[in-house]
């Protein structure tokens, strides 16, 4: 029987890739876009197996929105990383240097 | 029914409908040509909203069954946000219009983040932080990258979209493990779930990602890398806006979730926010005295005033709200002040950053120095200025909480912050003979720059009702 552990463990999985995604990865910018997506999306498994167990459609509205939220979010970074590139030439994380941090 | 409803949310519904209309407008005619216009009148009608709801509304309202709250809490929020952004845009208009910079989106997207803050800080449910939140940080991430043919400032909206989408996430999974085990997506059901000594694993984990991701939106350490980076990347009437508006939207969020949703479980959280806090005020004090570019410096400088800030919301109470609302409020018109400054510094019709250059700056300009020595001091917390009082208020509020560890550790940081504010009145007043910066005269920026000065100075009497106005809205958000 698949309980809602399950899915919670599979959400905490991706979720956790995601992150370690965006903190690893020293090549492309285009692999955090991808990692900030996947942390999204295990977001949105977490609500509709919560919404499901407990029975209340909340959480399925909320995934909606998330999804759209996500949409955009990726729209306005991929704008952002034009703009980078022609400025830049490249979009190698290690290459995000002019200022230190 | 939805005409109650709608009248409440009224302000933010003019905002958002003027900048869809103002989009629309500009784009089929004369685009760029607009921008100055669109500025002042998008200033003026956040002038005038930020009038309105300051002067108008009484009580608590709610609508959308509890979704948006209006309450007084948010009113004194709104108005910061509304009067503080209208000034940013009107004293960042001559800088880019000279510099060829300033777009019609701009005024646009100001308008609209400042939407999102107005929802932030009214927010009654989830779903409505989450959306008002990424409303606003949309329209940032799109202002920091403003000048898209410069490198710094592009790679500004770069680094602040990664590190804002990354907070957005952890937010975003702590309210889904939140909902998960309160059951609910209203503040109002999720108290009732949260009582102390009740929280499960699962929602305690969910609050401490939550309170991560809201650390992130107002740069607490450890969660602060992205702040100096895009303060001296995005051109400097965006840093302006960056370290206003949106800096008493996220503390106001902050405020509303800890004790809308989780106030009868203070002591599951105030722990955590006393580190941030204590972190932020340190981090900010020491990292500021290596940094020679004046936006970096501010940068660290909103820093460690965040971790006074949070100071005041670690201590759980009434009070504590009440010293956070006033803090940010003379957070605020110090900064409006320091900018309106900063973006008067340019050499040759260049802007300058470098502090350096500010040497024997009081020979030339005594007046505006006078004027940056009192709002120098007001930031350091010397007495008797404002930045004092507001210091003075955190402080008894942690004391009287029975955080007297964070008090002492706030006095210490601020003394050792006290160093790079008074080594700019050094370099001002007693620097080495240096080449002279151009004498450039802005009738804006040098009223905005008197004014804050004056603030601080005549603040002291009565600090104009703000002291008052901040007790009334932490009484209605603390329950």
């Amino acid at each position: 029987m698949i309980g809602i552990e399950h899915y919670l463990t599979v959400a905490a999985t991706l979720f956790v890739i995601g992150i370690f995604g965006l903190f690893l990865n020293r090549k492309n910018v285009i692999i955090l876009l991808m990692s900030i997506e996947l942390m999204l999306l295990a977001v949105n498994i977490n609500l509709v197996a919560f919404s499901s167990s407990l029975g209340d459609l909340v959480g399925q509205v909320f995934t909606l929105f998330v999804l759209t939220v996500a949409a955009a979010e990726a729209a306005i970074g991929l704008a952002i990383l034009v703009c980078f590139f022609r400025n830049r030439g490249t979009i190698a994380v290690e290459d995000i240097n002019m200022m230190k941090g | 029914m939805i005409q109650a409803d709608l009248s409440v949310i009224l302000p933010e519904i003019i905002l958002a409908l003027y900048a869809m209309a103002a989009l629309l407008g500009a784009v089929y005619t004369g685009k760029d040509k607009l921008a100055s216009m669109l500025v002042w009148s998008t200033a003026g009608l956040m002038a005038a909203l930020g009038i309105w709801i300051g002067t108008s509304g009484s009580g608590t309202q709610e609508a959308f069954g509890g979704m948006f709250v209006d309450d007084g809490f948010a009113r004194f929020a709104k108005v910061a946000i509304l009067l503080s952004a209208a000034a940013v845009l009107v004293m960042g208009q001559e800088y880019m219009s000279r510099r060829g910079m300033l777009r019609f989106e701009y005024p646009i997207l100001v308008a609209l983040s400042a939407v999102g803050m107005m929802m932030m800080v009214s927010a009654g449910d989830l779903m409505a932080l989450y959306m008002g939140l990424e409303l606003q940080s949309l329209a940032l991430y799109v202002v920091a990258s403003m000048r898209r043919d410069s490198i710094k400032s592009t790679e500004a909206g770069l680094k602040y979209f990664v590190l804002g989408a990354l907070s957005s996430g952890l937010l975003l999974y702590g309210a889904s493990l939140v909902y998960g085990f309160a059951g609910t997506t209203k503040f109002a059901g999720i108290i009732e779930v949260a009582q102390h000594g009740e929280i499960s694993i699962g929602m305690l984990f969910g609050i401490v990602l939550l309170i991560s991701g809201l650390g992130f939106k107002v740069s607490a350490v450890p969660f602060h890398m992205w702040t100096p980076d895009v303060y001296e990347g995005a051109p400097t009437p965006v840093t302006a806006f960056f370290a206003t508006a949106p800096k008493i939207a996220a503390m106001g969020l902050f405020a509303r979730v800890m004790h809308d949703a989780f106030g009868h479980a203070v002591s599951d959280w105030s722990q955590v926010v006393a580190v941030l806090s204590l972190l932020s005020m340190f981090v900010g004090a020491v990292a500021a005295i290596g940094q020679r570019d004046i936006k970096r410096l501010m940068a660290y400088s909103s820093i460690a005033h965040m971790g006074f800030a949070l100071m005041g919301l670690a201590a759980g109470t009434e009070m504590g709200v009440e010293a956070m609302l006033v803090y940010m409020a003379i957070y605020v018109a110090m900064n409006i002040g320091t900018f309106a400054f900063i973006l008067m510094l340019q050499k040759d019709g260049q802007p300058v950053t470098d502090i350096q250059a500010l040497n024997q700056y009081s020979r030339r300009e005594p007046g505006k120095a006078l004027a940056v020595l009192v709002l120098l001091f007001s930031l350091a917390g010397v007495p008797p200025m404002l930045g004092f009082f507001g210091k003075l208020y955190v402080l008894r509020a942690a004391y009287d909480a029975g955080l007297a560890w964070l008090a002492i550790a706030g006095v210490i940081a601020s003394v050792i912050g006290a160093f790079y504010y008074l080594r700019i009145v050094y370099f001002m007043y007693f620097g080495d003979e240096g080449e002279d910066l151009d004498r450039t005269s802005s009738p804006v920026l040098w009223v905005f720059l008197m004014g804050s000065a004056a603030v601080m100075v005549l603040g002291i009497i009565n600090m104009f009702g703000v002291d008052g106005a901040a007790a009334a809205a932490a009484a209605t958000l603390v329950h």
